[in-house]
């Protein structure tokens, strides 16, 4: 059995485990807040966005000549793959569902025969990609989870993406990330970025409103080739946004469930201390009482 | 009858309320947006927008570039950037144009897609010092 000494000391330390936990748990609470609003703040351009996008690519439908992100190259043979995670740990499985995800997308896709690239996006995705699969990195963003992402974080991976895409090295781009459920759940999704996945503008607005009426400036060609890159950048910064209201989510459970285990821990290590306090008293009791018998 | 202006940037909604007009900074020459206006997407300069009540200016936003969608009822302004003229800061506008300026004497002449980008990107940041210096 440890010595009283030593089970006070790991009482001690176990308290102090504690108190960082429930501080991170605070910290979390209180960025998750902030991740949600912001992440609130960003739905009503990305709102806008997708229905211009209706509107011009309904707009364009026919046309030849249709941008590489809109169309893809007509080919699937170089599958870019960008996990999203946070910069830094003690979230419980919240990276790691982005990694197994990822993994699993990798070996399906290889297993078709072809070709895979990554783009970690976060600390904790590139290190773990630089041992899995360091071969196949392109490129890498961290710094993600700074208190607030500036759009320029999602521009410039856009623009990175983009350039990859002019320059034939892939055909397909899709985001892993975590999406947000609730502070609770996240779940792992993959998106297809591109070829981008427009939706239907809604049946009833076209056919009350009509599309052809639309006038455009310059071009819908130009519009539309400005408003791709555009709208690629705003599905990365949501998803983003996402990233850091799943990582602080994940951040404030797992520190609760760590709080709630070191309070555990530091009961049963009180008990134990106690009985083995009180076992060495009986047992000198028992030593003095048998040597003043033996007088 | 007024129009619905809404100004958004990908960060968030920075004005969404009436106005009798809007001048929007198109990019091949401003636009007024007006209630029962025809629809129109438009590709923005950078540039002011200047909202009228009645026949006066009452705000005015400095957008560097980006797209408007005006309709009969509406103008959403979907800028890069945006920021109302009173706070801009041409200290680090002035300190971007001199990036740029700087980039534009590196870049390379014959690459014409990014000479285009680049001069789009002075033309905001030169927009917006004249803008933040006016007022």
């Amino acid at each position: 059995m440890a010595s009283l000494k030593e089970l006070r000391a790991r009482i001690g330390s176990i308290k102090s485990t504690r108190k960082i936990t429930s501080a991170m748990k605070m910290v979390a609470a209180a960025k998750l807040r902030r991740a949600q609003a912001s992440a609130e703040a960003a739905r009503p351009y990305a709102a806008a966005m997708r229905r211009m996008l209706g509107e011009l690519a309904g707009a364009t439908k026919g046309e030849d000549g249709a941008p590489l992100l809109l169309a893809g190259t007509g080919q699937d043979k170089v599958h870019l793959l960008v996990p999203m995670t946070s910069d830094r740990g003690l979230c419980g499985g919240f990276n790691a569902n982005v990694h197994r995800l990822t993994l699993q997308s990798i070996r399906r896709l290889q297993s078709e025969g072809k070709t895979v690239r990554l783009l970690p996006v976060g600390r904790r995705a590139l290190n773990f990609f630089m041992r899995e699969h360091a071969d196949l990195i392109v490129d890498h963003v961290i710094g993600t989870s700074a208190k607030e992402i500036p759009f320029s974080v999602a521009s410039g991976l856009g623009d990175k993406i983009n350039a990859l895409l002019e320059a034939g090295e892939i055909d397909v781009c899709t985001l892993v990330f975590n999406k947000f459920r609730n502070a609770m759940t996240q779940e792992p999704t993959c998106q297809q970025l591109v070829p981008m996945v427009v939706e239907d503008a809604s049946p009833q607005l076209e056919a009350s409103n009509d599309v052809a009426q639309y006038e455009f400036e310059p071009d819908e060609a130009t519009l539309l080739a400005m408003l791709l890159p555009r709208n690629l950048q705003v599905q990365i910064y949501a998803s983003l946004l996402e990233t850091v209201a799943g990582e602080n989510g994940a951040r404030m459970t797992a520190m609760d469930n760590a709080t709630r285990n070191a309070g555990r821990t530091i009961d049963s290590l009180t008990q134990v201390y106690n009985r083995t306090r009180q076992t060495n008293i009986t047992n000198e009791l028992i030593e003095i009482i048998s040597g003043a018998q033996a007088v | 009858m007024p129009i619905q202006i809404e100004i958004i940037s990908p960060e968030k909604v920075l004005v969404s309320r009436e106005v009798d007009m809007a001048v929007l900074p198109g990019m091949e020459g401003d636009i007024a947006a007006m209630p029962e206006h025809s629809p129109m997407m438009l590709l923005l300069r950078g540039g002011v927008v200047a909202l009228y009540e009645g026949d006066k200016v009452t705000d005015r936003y400095f957008v560097g570039g980006g797209f408007a969608d005006i309709t009969p009822a509406r103008c959403t302004v979907l800028a890069d950037k945006a920021v109302p003229v009173s706070d801009i800061s041409i200290d680090t506008a002035t300190a971007q144009l001199e990036a740029l300026s700087e980039a534009w004497d590196k870049a390379d002449k014959t690459d014409t897609s990014r000479l285009v980008v680049l001069q789009d990107q002075i033309q905001a940041v030169r927009a917006e010092i004249e803008a933040g210096s006016a007022s």
